[in-house]
């Protein structure tokens, strides 16, 4: 290993007041906290166990209503009551029914700076990565125990370099990018670790495409999915912070336990068939797999550039006979954005339903559960057995343009076909 | 502390969903009613067939997925004693420690269904009574056997206010 310090030594020694390395066991102090509504009730019933009075987080912690907002039942409305009463009673911020998927929430308030540690009781905070955050998904009582001493308990992960290079053909995303790195990296290939994606095809990405890439880190079971920030990422973050922050680079010596790198000049739309994510193989060795139902949005990519995507193949066209298409934009932010540019308005003429913003049928709690037997394309990054809430159905996993491109035909199609 | 009980044996890549569904996780906190249908999409029969004090035996990355902390909690709820295998997804494995569950890193592949076994927390020392073998666990470090001793993070917190190393 190298003298030099890889991002994540480098942002969690700064917060630990240490020179951590990899493999270290270290306490560092937290920059922000988030719960969703799957994790927050548990982590209030860890916080009172603790009984520890007031939080060390005052003004850097948010909850955030998502999972299942509007609530479809009544017991789910009485666990988002016990959010909206302990956020006020310790002053937290509450992001209710409407506001979005916790993780756009927490980008569109700036709450997530280069060079910040954030812990989030969601396996996604790795999305954050691509803002160069130390960002990372703990469990309820992890949360509780940030919340009330500000700071956690941290292994200093090893860090697998990735750099990636070519340049995209039209219909290839960002989000095929991530999904080959996935299919080649493996569901557990970085366990422990924390990937740093970089080279000229990540640099030529937007934040959105950035933030779908590092939101796939935790498919591969990393720990962190950390980008260097640049001029774009000082773009981003104009006007969404007045936080001052200071970016964090790698040394040239830095050690890492692998590298990898990967040319994109060829590659494919991507498409992980079910049931796990790093089942991955192009389009074309799944195209004419029938399609019941699509979904475009989720933490992954329902984001502005993503709706942009699926909207230019969709517009003036209708879905296929018998098919279903859901729209979830990312957050508040996103569908003000897409209502602006008339992308609402495409994806309803063409058919589709639009949710409230937020994780929609993603997790399978509400709002589009699909039928016995039947294949869904979707843009999110989770296609395990039961994952949109019923065990019989299928999941595959592809880009926005994939998406749309399939509900139009029926069929598992590749989007190319629509372009140009 | 010496735990003896029988192995319940699952494969590799078993995820928070297959552990415990979101369909369940998302409606209550009572992990009595939770812990009736701990594995249900993978095994239907496992929550009635598991006794107090058994151990779930899988192969690599338990506890891939979401970061839901009920998943360790309803194991434990259902009797799981403490969960074996040739590695853990991270936030799983901090989940399970933080609420008293222990999870043990090491090489199971020899361990089938129904091995009765015998596990020194302390030393890490796996005795298969069924087969005759010895299985060493990748020791813990200092600050889980700390929480693990108090019962679980909660505890832990309370008992001492913040973490140290
Ligand atoms: S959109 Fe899906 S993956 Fe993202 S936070 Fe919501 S449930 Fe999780």
């Amino acid at each position: 290993m190298g003298a030099g310090r890889t991002i994540s030594e480098k942002i969690l020694g700064a917060h630990a007041d240490a020179d951590a390395r990899a493999g270290d066991i270290v306490i560092a102090r937290l920059d922000y906290c988030m719960a969703q509504d799957g994790t927050a009730p548990l982590a209030i019933r860890s916080f009172e166990g603790m009984e520890g009075g007031e939080i060390a987080m005052k003004g850097r912690a948010a909850f955030c209503i998502d999972h299942n907002a509007p609530s479809p039942l009544r017991a789910v409305s009485d666990l988002h009551a016990q959010m909206r009463d302990f956020a006020s009673k310790y002053g937290l911020e509450l992001n209710d029914v409407g506001e979005g998927v916790c993780h756009q929430v927490m980008l569109d308030r700036g709450h997530v700076v280069p060079g910040s540690l954030v812990i989030g009781a969601d396996s996604h905070t790795c999305t954050y990565g691509a803002l160069n955050a130390f960002a990372t998904g703990v469990g309820s009582t992890d949360l509780a125990t940030g919340l009330l001493s500000g700071s956690l308990w941290f292994r200093v992960p090893e860090t697998i370099k990735i750099r990636v290079r070519g340049t995209l053909e039209p219909g290839v995303f960002a989000k095929d990018i991530a999904l080959m790195m996935v299919g080649d990296i493996t569901a557990d290939g970085a366990t422990y670790m924390a990937l740093e994606t970089g080279g000229p095809a990540i640099e030529a990405l937007d934040l959105d495409g950035r933030l779908c890439i590092s939101n796939l880190a935790v498919e591969m079971g990393a720990k962190a999915g950390l980008m260097e920030a640049d001029e774009k990422t000082r773009a981003f973050l104009e006007g969404r912070t007045r936080v001052e922050y200071e970016p964090v680079s790698p040394d040239p010596d830095a050690g890492y336990a692998e590298e990898r790198s990967y040319d994109v000049g060829d590659l494919e739309p991507m498409v992980a068939k079910p049931h796990t994510v790093d089942n991955v193989c192009p389009v074309g060795e799944v195209e004419g797999a029938p399609v019941a139902q699509g979904l475009i949005g989720t933490c992954t990519n329902g984001r502005l550039a993503d709706l942009r995507a699926a909207a230019e193949i969709l517009k003036g066209r209708r879905l296929a006979p018998g098919v279903r298409l859901i729209v979830a934009p990312a957050s508040r932010g996103v569908m003000l954005a897409a209502l602006r540019e008339g992308l609402i308005e495409t994806f309803t003429e063409c058919g589709a339903a639009v949710m409230c913003p937020g994780c929609a049928s993603c997790v399978g709690t509400h709002q589009g559960i699909p039928g016995d037997g039947e294949n869904v394309i979707s843009t999110a990054n989770r296609n395990f057995k039961g994952r949109m809430g019923n065990p019989e159905a299928f999941i595959y996993l592809a880009s926005p343009a994939t998406v749309a491109a399939s509900v139009l035909e029926g069929k598992i199609t590749d989007p190319r076909k629509y372009l140009g | 502390m010496v735990m003896k009980g029988r192995a319940h044996r699952f494969g590799d890549d078993i995820n928070t969903d297959y552990i415990i569904s979101g369909r369940y996780k998302f409606k209550t906190l009572d992990m009595a009613e939770l812990s009736c249908h701990v594995m249900e999409d993978l095994d239907p029969g496992f929550a009635d067939r598991v006794n107090e004090g058994d151990f779930l035996v899988a192969g690599k990355n338990f506890g891939c997925g979401s970061s839901r902390e009920q998943a360790p909690l309803a194991l434990k709820h259902a009797g799981v004693a403490a969960v074996l295998a040739q590695s853990f997804a991270r936030i799983y494995f901090r989940n399970s420690i933080n609420n008293g569950l222990p999870a043990l890193v090491c090489d199971t592949s020899r361990i089938v269904d129904g091995d009765e076994l015998e596990i020194d927390l302390q030393t890490g020392l796996i005795s298969n009574a069924s087969t005759g073998e010895e299985i060493r666990a990748h020791p813990l470090p200092p600050v889980m056997l700390k929480i693990l001793s108090e019962g679980g993070l909660v505890e832990y917190m309370r008992k001492h206010g913040a973490l140290t190393v």
